[in-house]
């Protein structure tokens, strides 16, 4: 031990030069370089989005036909959810804001009400996406899809979306569900829709004063609706089968591309949320038992704020691509 | 308190670290930076050897299709009956040849080596910024090389959808033999190597940024660290896109996604995918694919930089045009992609565009081959086998760079697309010349590594005939190119147009076979030195960087006292007013004595 030199304790640290370039820790800097990569990783989600939906420019569905929906309450609101989803994550990120400042102020107090304010703000986030999903799994009116890949929306005289279910023929089908043991290559096929083609088929005819609309975009921003004798026509001709809701594979607002984009890229912003979640809930409980009171560096709070503003963030895109453009 | 700091970071020459180190932390999941890249190297190294058999694999069955061979019975077994080589089993070995040598080897191998090892030696730092995720980062590279072999097992057979995985191949389990599990395990594996590299790469560019020694200014870095840092930050920006895509793949291979298929038909049946587009697909993969070879590139320029002015005893030519050319080479790399897309139905104006963009990447190529050549321009050059493969790195980045302008131009693309001209190209100048890139570093470094040198004459057999038979290999696939062979045809003798090209392609064969075999000799110097090398000097080449002040053998903190400041650029070799040919960086500024303006 003789041999050894004592040092000063500027020396001991790992940095030995002058001034740290940057003034941050390298823990900080980690964090804004991942959320760089993270950012591209979004950025070729949202390209592959606007690719496809330019090369279907014509045919995509309107956002506001389709997210109409909110809790409790029946009838046809466009976009109030999601912007109240929306409120509610920049509000969380807003929260974090003061979570970090009381932080850098050593309030730990102030620093645990923000915390917690913010992990209810993801959670009420993350529910309000699933009660997203689970309306547009779920579906609206029912349409049907054609030959060539369109989706036929039945309306109205006086303009208005009709749901199947109010004007079908119920002939009482014997058809069976495939399971995997009856099914084609032992595999099973997705929930049979509520009504047939024939079915619908025959409820069309027998109300005249129904027409259908494409999912095509007229020259007026609003999707082609035919006169009565092309619905009928388009119907008998091309006219396969019924779809309600929207998966993976369908999708009865129009394109199942659309419907891919949303679960995908929702899902996985979603995905981002609930890490934010977990890592928020394991901070604010380092937070409580007073690990960064300790430590003298409410650090941690800062770094994983970094994160939640950036999920935050990245809704402005997801939420302007999906709902407003 | 004092005898506190003591127990923590003293260090002393003959224990080198206070820490209780077992076997498992020292060797296995060690956190030094040092003994990572050993791991690195060795991983990257056994990598290479499996697929540089694979190469010679196929080139045995492109020179003499159909005929039987005691090589392929043995190691091929089931997909080569009766020592025939099965069409399956060759669009898989040309798929994992190409994954694992781009990947694997030149990027982690490559990259992964060097970057551990110069980056906290060269910018005089303790360690990496976090070594616990930079342990991370090379197990999670070393899962991924793991996942990648056992693929090689799978009973349908391994990825065989060429490496760059477009869709529909990579993304109906159906197509084809390897479409199913071993397609699944390619993507996994990737998954985890792009989570690699991104620890890796995060790693690398806070080191950098932020703790470099005093002194160590931006303009003083050497340029084996510029070009570590761009290169991670082009990790770090392009390698999220492919991860993008392989996500996107994986939905539409087992969720029933259309994010790239549209209107298939399998036996007649018509499958419900609907309003994809597999151009897509190129366009996220080669966001990645295009930078990714930059990503090879760019750590093979700065060791050849390094190696180069320290052989000949020269300060660099034009250091900060170098810097600049590393950093628009960069940023230019993020938008050429289109030029691997001439073909595919891209517009053609768009095509016009990436032409433009492509064929301005010959500014700043040039700008570094040019200043290589004037570094060695009345140089006194040492002539050891880093420097030839440095040299020899500069004579194949200039050869397949002048086709890059050929296939950069999407007039002239159309006619060579896809046939043996574009493996002539990035063989050369992307593949040969970063593997010299790697050979020249690991001759240069060698001892700062393991504390021996490796056997000089066995460098210098292991160079010439390597440049000899890389040039026998690649220089005669221009002409059959040219010519129109197209590349992956498992055989060529179905078309009579091609037999005249049969000979060349068996004088090929050849080539690689001798280029392969030579090989050896590196490889019994690399493991025989360790052990039997002659001891390593502190600074054997006589170089003027920071990594050279280490004690030759390894200790935890890499410095036994202070951190050395840092007072002059890391090429002052040859300067006036100094008895020795090279002064390092650590040297303090003699009275009267300027810093060079460089």
């Amino acid at each position: 031990m003789d041999t050894t030199v004592v040092k000063t304790s500027a020396e001991n640290k790992r940095w030995g030069g002058g001034t740290e370039p940057l003034k941050t820790s390298y823990g900080k800097m980690m964090m804004w370089f991942f959320i760089t990569s993270d950012a591209l990783t979004f950025a070729g989600f949202l390209a592959a989005y606007g690719f496809s939906r330019f090369k279907f420019a014509d045919s995509w569905p309107i956002a506001d036909n389709v997210f109409t929906h909110v809790p409790f309450i029946h009838g046809n609101y466009p976009m109030i959810f999601v912007a109240f989803m929306t409120f509610i994550l920049i509000m969380s990120s807003v929260t974090m804001v003061l979570a970090v400042d009381a932080g850098h102020h050593m309030k730990k107090a102030k620093v645990t009400i923000y915390m917690f304010l913010t992990i209810i703000g993801g959670l009420v986030f993350l529910s309000s996406q699933a009660y997203e999903w689970s309306t547009f799994i779920k579906g609206t009116y029912g349409a049907v899809a054609t030959e060539g890949g369109n989706i036929l929306h039945i309306m109205d005289a006086d303009g208005n979306q009709v749901a199947l279910k109010d004007f079908a023929i119920a002939q009482g089908s014997d058809r069976e569900r495939h399971e995997s043991r009856t099914g084609l290559w032992f595999t099973s096929e997705s929930t049979l829709p509520s009504y047939t083609f024939e079915e619908v088929l025959d409820g069309f005819k027998a109300n005249p004063n129904l027409v259908v609309r494409t999912t095509y975009t007229g020259e007026d921003g609003h999707k082609t609706t035919l006169s009565r004798s092309e619905s009928l026509r388009e119907l008998e001709t091309k006219g396969k089968n019924v779809v309600e809701g929207a998966n993976l594979r369908q999708n009865e607002y129009g394109a199942p591309l659309f419907a891919n984009y949303f679960f995908f890229i929702t899902g996985f912003h979603g995905f981002h949320v609930s890490i934010g979640i977990m890592l928020n809930i394991i901070i604010f409980f380092n937070v409580l038992i007073g690990t960064y009171e300790r430590r003298g560096s409410y650090e941690m709070v800062e770094k994983v704020g970094l994160y939640w503003h950036f999920v935050d963030l990245v809704w402005v895109f997801v939420f302007t691509f999906f709902y407003l453009v | 308190m004092s005898t506190h700091a003591v127990d923590i970071h003293a260090h002393d020459d003959d224990h080198g670290h206070h820490h209780k180190e077992t076997f498992v932390t020292k060797y296995i999941f060690s956190q030094d930076h040092k003994m990572i890249a050993k791991q690195y190297l060795i991983t990257g190294t056994l990598m290479g050897i499996i697929g540089v058999l694979m190469s010679i694999m196929f080139r045995i069955q492109i020179a003499w299709p159909e005929e039987p061979n005691v090589l392929f019975e043995a190691l091929l077994g089931k997909w080569a009956p009766g020592g025939v080589m099965d069409a399956d089993i060759y669009l898989a070995l040309v798929t994992i040849h190409g994954t694992i040598m781009v990947f694997f080897v030149l990027t982690a191998g490559l990259s992964g080596t060097f970057s551990n090892l110069l980056i906290p030696l060269q910018i005089g730092a303790r360690d990496m910024a976090s070594g616990f995720l930079n342990m991370v980062s090379y197990w999670l590279f070393f899962l991924s090389s793991i996942i990648m072999l056992i693929s090689l097992f799978v009973e349908a057979g391994p990825a065989a959808a060429g490496w760059t995985i477009y869709p529909p191949l990579s993304a109906l389990p159906m197509a084809q033999g390897g479409s199913g599990m071993g397609m699944t395990l390619w993507l996994i594996s990737m998954a985890i190597f792009i989570a690699s590299s991104l620890l890796g790469s995060l790693n690398y560019i806070v080191t950098v940024i932020n703790m470099r020694t005093k002194g160590m200014s931006m303009t003083r870095l050497p340029l084996t660290i510029w070009a570590f840092f761009v290169t991670a930050i082009i990790g770090v920006v392009s390698f999220p896109v492919l991860f993008a895509a392989a996500l996107l793949l994986i939905m539409d291979r087992s969720f029933g996604t259309s994010f790239f298929l549209s209107d298939i038909f399998i036996q007649g049946e018509v499958l419900h995918y609907q309003g994809g587009s597999p151009v897509l697909f190129e366009h996220l993969f080669w966001f990645l694919g295009h930078p990714e070879v930059y990503i090879v590139i760019l750590p093979a320029m700065g060791l050849v930089s390094e190696i180069m002015a320290s052989n000949a005893r020269k300060p660099i030519f034009g250091y900060r045009a170098m810097v600049a050319s590393i950093l628009a080479i960069a940023f230019l790399s993020t938008i050429v992609w289109g030029h691997h897309m001439f073909v595919s139905g891209m517009n053609p104006f768009l095509g016009s565009v990436f032409t433009f963009t492509t064929l301005l990447i010959a500014i700043p190529s040039a700008v570094k081959a040019f200043n290589w050549i004037t570094t060695l321009w009345k140089g006194n050059l040492q002539m050891n086998p880093a420097m030839l493969f440095s040299i020899g790195f500069v004579s194949t980045f200039i050869t397949g760079g002048l086709t890059g302008i050929i296939l950069g131009d999407s007039a002239l693309d159309i006619n060579v697309h896809d046939t043996y001209f574009v493996i002539a190209h990035f063989h050369l100048v992307m593949g040969i010349s970063a593997i010299y890139g790697m050979f020249a570093g690991v001759y240069h470094w060698y001892p700062k590594m393991f504390g021996r040198m490796l056997n000089k004459n066995l460098g210098y057999i292991h160079f010439w005939v390597t440049a000899i038979c890389a040039y026998g290999v690649f220089f005669p696939m221009h002409f059959i190119g040219m010519a129109g062979l197209p590349r992956r045809y498992y055989t060529n003798s179905a078309f009579p147009l091609f037999d005249d090209l049969a000979d060349v392609n068996i004088v090929i064969t050849i080539f690689a076979i001798i280029g392969g075999i030579v090989q050896i000799v590196y490889l019994y110097n690399f493991f025989s030195s360790m052990f039997m090398g002659a001891k390593a000097v502190q600074n054997p080449w006589r170089s003027t960087t920071l990594e050279w002040t280490t004690p030759v053998k390894h200790i935890h903190g890499n410095w036994p006292g202070a951190i050395p400041h840092v007072y002059r650029w890391s090429y002052d070799y040859s300067k006036p007013g100094h008895d020795d040919d090279f002064v390092p960086q650590n040297v303090p500024l003699k009275e009267g004595e300027e810093e060079l303006q460089h």
